[in-house]
């Protein structure tokens, strides 16, 4: 069983327009949504949830009013503003850390556990798909997304899965850390524009601190020929196997709109396209 | 004024918004801060070309032990208080793994023997600079480091304020981007025309909610997809201040790092509706 995650470092290149249409070729696989901020994969696949679970992580303290006395000591010591003037919890700044709790003279602040999401297994046509939501505003994706990793792993190996095909996040921070972790590839959604680039680099130096071996995908070629060759000499200096190259072209945007993938909706030309990087991602991997 | 530039998808034109109503507000000789805090992957800098001073290493505080005065095994206070698992037990000492580190304090609040000073964790750089007289201020994640948010913070205490602050925010709707909107009067929400955009779109617009934010929406590439975004934007009372239309003109001229608002026909107008709308919405909240 590998493990194939697809990431860009910028967001908007294209990782979930090409993780469904990976989605529709090749193996039996298990899918992952690791975009637990902002999952979309679920608009292409139209999964059927089969189990939900709670998430749950850190803890959640609340000011008992009737015992607080407005002493200020829990706002002084929080060092992340998560307590207001009047002694109530901002949830959303909170990180569960304790402070407040250990410095209350009156033992007015009570601990419980966090939910801070769900995640799901669900049916697809594709096959089992492993997807999550984390609550508006909630920290610790990076705890959400390895239970996604972990479970779309779990279910691979009981399906008898070769593949789990997993859709990154954007960026290099604490949600991508998590994607990558235990990845036999990475796959990067590259597009030839000057920032794109820019983040691809960083997001590169990344799966190298984590001595992940790495392909890419050229999105959206057609709108600028200089970034284009950047980023195909990136690849050969940085031994990324290019396993190929897109146009830009609005079918990606026509799919979607109508919940397809690019190799459902447009089979003769994306779609052959599409089975062609795939091919060339099978044979090196 | 604070504007906060966001968005729940990746990709969507954060940064052309925000990078484009800056240069044209400040074409008016209106005073303008520009914080890149995306420092994940900071982009504006490739379309405002500030004149950029050195950078800055910024760190966190973290603990360290003084060994001689821990008083070891029988007492353990901080490894058991830690919601972080950040300090542990190790070779009849206490380990701090400052990675883990929220920098929350309470070990060293609870630290009997007063053994726990301050190190300190690397967690990024930032720079200041001025591009005419936009004064500018961005940051860089140190690859490998997993928390943003307290670089975000650090590159928005570092940013003059100014007649109008922009905020350029990451993707998502997790701590990041509540730490990038912290203290705006405003956010404007780039979307697109396509079921992903109005997906992440409704869960920025939950979030601006839940922090009880003003806010009001851009539509880029308009015309590229369908009309649910406007209809959404209709059922749910969320004031449309403008939409820029796709063009693959514009898509080129962005991908090589150029400006929109004064080469593109017709984008300056928009951009002068885009910022009557926003005064007429920050008049009413």
């Amino acid at each position: 069983m590998k493990q194939l995650v697809v990431i860009s470092g910028k967001g908007g290149t294209g990782k979930t327009s090409v993780v469904s249409a990976l989605a529709a070729l090749g193996p039996k696989k298990v899918l992952a949504d690791c975009d637990v901020d902002a999952a979309d994969l679920h608009l292409i696949l139209n999964p059927d949830i089969v189990e939900t679970t709670d998430f749950f992580s850190g803890e959640r303290p609340i000011i008992n009013p009737e015992i607080c006395t407005q002493c200020g000591l829990c706002s002084e010591h929080c060092k992340f503003d998560a307590i207001s003037k009047d002694c109530s919890i901002i949830p959303e700044k909170c990180e569960g850390c304790g402070v407040c709790s250990f410095v209350c003279p009156v033992q007015a602040v009570s601990i419980s556990p966090r939910k801070c999401g769900q995640w799901f297994k669900s049916d697809t046509r594709f096959g089992t798909m492993i997807h999550a939501k984390l609550g508006i505003g909630e920290e610790n994706s990076g705890k959400l997304v390895t239970t996604v990793r972990n479970a779309s792993a779990e279910a691979a190996k009981a399906e008898g899965a070769e593949l789990v095909l997993v859709d990154g996040s954007p960026g290099v921070g604490c949600p991508v850390i998590a994607s990558l972790t235990n990845a036999d590839l990475a796959l990067f959604v590259a597009e030839p524009t000057i920032t794109a680039v820019h983040d691809l680099k960083r997001v590169h130096k990344l799966t190298e601190h984590f001595k992940i071996p790495s392909m890419a995908i050229i999105n959206k070629c057609g709108i600028n020929a200089e970034q284009e060759n950047v980023i195909r000499s990136f690849c050969s200096e940085k031994d990324i196997i290019l396993a190929g190259e897109l146009p830009y072209d609005t079918v990606f945007t026509k799919a979607q709109i109508e919940a397809l993938s690019v190799v459902e909706y447009d089979p003769e030309g994306m779609g052959k396209k599409m089975k062609t990087i795939w091919d060339k991602m099978e044979k090196h991997f | 004024m604070k504007i906060a530039i966001a968005s729940g998808k990746g990709g969507t034109g954060k940064t052309t918004v925000a990078v484009n109503l800056a240069a044209y507000l400040d074409s008016l000789g209106i005073g303008i801060s520009f914080t890149d805090c995306d420092v994940e992957e900071p982009n504006a800098h490739f379309f405002l070309n500030p004149d950029l001073n050195a950078e800055k290493e910024q760190f966190l505080p973290v603990p360290k032990i003084d060994e001689d005065k821990c008083i070891g095994e029988s007492c353990k206070k901080c490894i058991e208080l830690c919601r972080f698992k950040s300090l542990i037990w190790m070779v009849d000492a206490v380990l701090s793994f400052s990675e883990l580190c929220h920098a929350c304090g309470l070990c060293e609040l609870a630290c009997p023997a007063n053994a726990i000073g301050q190190g300190q964790r690397l967690i990024g750089t930032s720079v200041t600079g001025k591009t005419g007289n936009i004064n500018f201020t961005s940051g860089l994640l140190r690859i490998g480091e997993a928390m943003s948010p307290p670089l975000i913070k650090k590159v928005k205490e570092l940013s003059p304020n100014s007649e109008v602050n922009i905020f350029d925010c990451p993707p998502g709707t997790s701590c990041p981007v509540v730490e990038s909107i912290e203290g705006a009067d405003f956010a404007i929400l780039v979307t697109e025309p396509t079921p992903f955009g109005l997906h992440d779109l409704d869960l920025a617009a939950q979030l601006m909610k839940t922090l009880d934010m003003p806010c009001g929406v851009v539509l880029n590439r308009s015309g590229m997809g369908d009309d649910r975004v406007e209809k959404y934007l209709i059922d749910n009372n969320i004031p449309l201040l403008g939409s820029l239309p796709h063009s693959r003109t514009a898509a080129s001229k962005y991908s090589e790092g150029g400006m929109l608002y004064d080469t593109i026909p017709g984008f300056k107008d928009i951009f002068a509706d885009i910022w009557k709308s926003i005064q007429d919405q920050v008049s009413k909240a």
